[in-house]
């Protein structure tokens, strides 16, 4: 059930090619305020390369063109005239392998508010980085050794300083591929837990090849298949009766 | 019968049928024990309805064992959709055939219980017919979940008002006897509970098709008036 009807964000016919190749074959889809919104489906469905086109990853892959229409709230997020890097600052993105930058803990979440000017002296970009790893449940376990390297951390609490890194520079909406499949169970529930907590501040849109996790934390879930998105709904409908066959056939494990 | 299959894990597809031919196996012993019941009562036959309630170890085993099943399904399959719908079917359908059993129970200890005259012969017809209706409905009520057929299901469903009815007339002919001759009143009791017995195994013949019609349509019927199921059955909603 999605959790509030403000639109936040709005894609048009979304098409992305590879070339000749057409990987995204005309999207329609809307992603409302502090919702946790998941995709799911096979390998190659597309699910990745439309979650990075909400917030022009797609842009630095040669030969990828992407048409229709992507909104955040209301503005085209493709018009030329954009500052792309405002643009990720609003909409964030968390990785499928932790990728903490080779630098202390502190330095990898005050990067990005020195970056983006968001902090004018030492004690306000302090406070940034605790309130960013607070947010992030991390911390109680680095708030002693923020000078180490982040690259020191365990998985969890590393994707965890990602997430921190993301949430530092005051995104409005947070993407995140497959934001624990490199990690073990216990991380994985810590992960889950905080997207639970995030959700009130931040809206959020994830891929997943993890069924269950979809069903554990999001609102809605969509089904992607071969370039087209099947089906968009509640995730309680989804995962009792979800109404296109060609997702029941993915959810419940059987061939098409 | 529809197999359940196409699931990439064959095994998977083996524990779903599992599930419902030991549902199936269940209601087949419960079916019998209740012919039993009646014609036990019906015929005065004491050493049959004793075996009736002998039965009804087996079938509460049988119930712990399918619940076991299903837990052991969902705890490492993590059911979801059409399957998840079976299951939660299954572990519900279990309950109302293993309280169909104790109906028929109950109908054995009536006879058992009986220091009065026999009932007439009027009387055990009335039993008799009334037994025969309930017997179809469990019967048809299982079929319709084995073959996951929600029109036979809507079916059996409309068959109910006819047992309610026959419990009425029942009810009325003997308070009838009761009130004209109080010597009446234990044989015409025991009447009474052998089809208010009768009865509710006809309610929980129902609950079986609306179970089969939520695994079936994914919509809960249990509370909709008969023209709201023909609706969802026959996919008008």
């Amino acid at each position: 059930m999605k959790t509030n009807s403000t639109l936040k964000m709005k894609a048009e016919n979304v098409r992305v090619f590879y070339g000749a190749n057409e990987a995204i074959k005309g999207i329609d889809m809307n992603v409302y305020q502090n919702e946790v919104l998941a995709f799911i489906g096979p390998s190659g469905c597309g699910k990745s390369t439309f979650l990075r086109c909400l917030n022009r990853m797609n842009d630095t892959i040669d030969q990828c063109r992407v048409t229709g229409l992507i909104e955040l709230d209301g503005q085209d997020m493709y018009d030329p005239r954009l500052d792309v890097v405002q643009l990720r600052a609003q909409i964030g993105m968390v990785f499928q392998k932790p990728n903490p930058f080779p630098k202390s803990i502190y330095d990898n979440i005050a990067y990005g508010p020195k970056l983006h000017g968001l902090a004018s002296k030492k004690s306000e970009l302090d406070d940034i980085v605790e309130s960013s790893l607070q947010k992030a449940g991390l911390w109680k376990e680095v708030k002693d050794r923020l000078d180490q390297p982040g690259t020191g951390l365990s998985g969890g609490q590393q994707q965890r300083l990602c997430i921190a890194r993301t949430i530092a520079v005051s995104p409005e909406v947070i993407l995140m591929d497959e934001p624990c499949s490199a990690l073990d169970p216990i991380a994985t529930s810590i992960i889950e837990e905080l997207i639970d907590e995030l959700k009130a501040n931040y809206t959020i849109v994830m891929v997943t090849h993890n069924m269950q996790q979809a069903a554990r934390v999001s609102d809605r879930t969509a089904f992607f298949h071969m370039g087209e998105m099947i089906e968009i709904g509640s995730t309680t409908e989804m995962f009792t009766k979800p109404n296109n066959k060609r997702t029941e056939d993915y959810i419940t494990g059987r061939y098409g | 019968m529809n197999k359940i299959t196409g699931h990439y894990s064959h095994a998977y597809d083996d524990e779903l049928n599992e599930a419902v031919d030991r549902l199936i196996r269940m209601g087949a012993l419960v079916g019998e024990q209740l012919q039993d019941a009646i014609k036990a009562f019906i015929k005065g036959d004491r050493e049959l309805a004793s075996q009736v309630i002998q039965t009804d170890r087996k079938v509460n085993a049988q119930e712990i064992d399918i619940e076991e099943h299903c837990l052991d399904i969902i705890a490492r399959r993590q059911p979801t959709a059409i399957d998840l719908r079976l299951i939660v079917g299954v572990l519900k359908s279990i309950n109302d055939v293993e309280r169909i059993g104790d109906q028929a129970e109950h109908i054995a200890k009536q006879l058992l219980d009986e220091d009065c005259q026999r009932p007439t012969d009027a009387q055990l017809e009335d039993i008799d017919m009334m037994g025969d209706k309930v017997l179809n409905m469990l019967q048809q009520a299982l079929l319709s979940f084995q073959r996951m057929d929600p029109a036979l299901a809507l079916d059996v469903l409309k068959q109910d008002r006819l047992v309610d009815h026959d419990y009425g007339r029942i009810l009325r002919h003997n308070l009838t006897y009761m009130l004209e001759d109080t010597r009446q009143i234990t044989r015409g009791l025991h009447l009474i509970w052998v089809a208010r017995a009768l009865e509710r195994i006809g309610d929980h013949a129902q609950n079986i098709c609306e179970f089969s019609i939520f695994i079936t349509k994914g919509r809960n019927v249990s509370h909709l008036t008969e023209d709201e199921v023909d609706a969802v059955v026959h996919d008008k909603v």
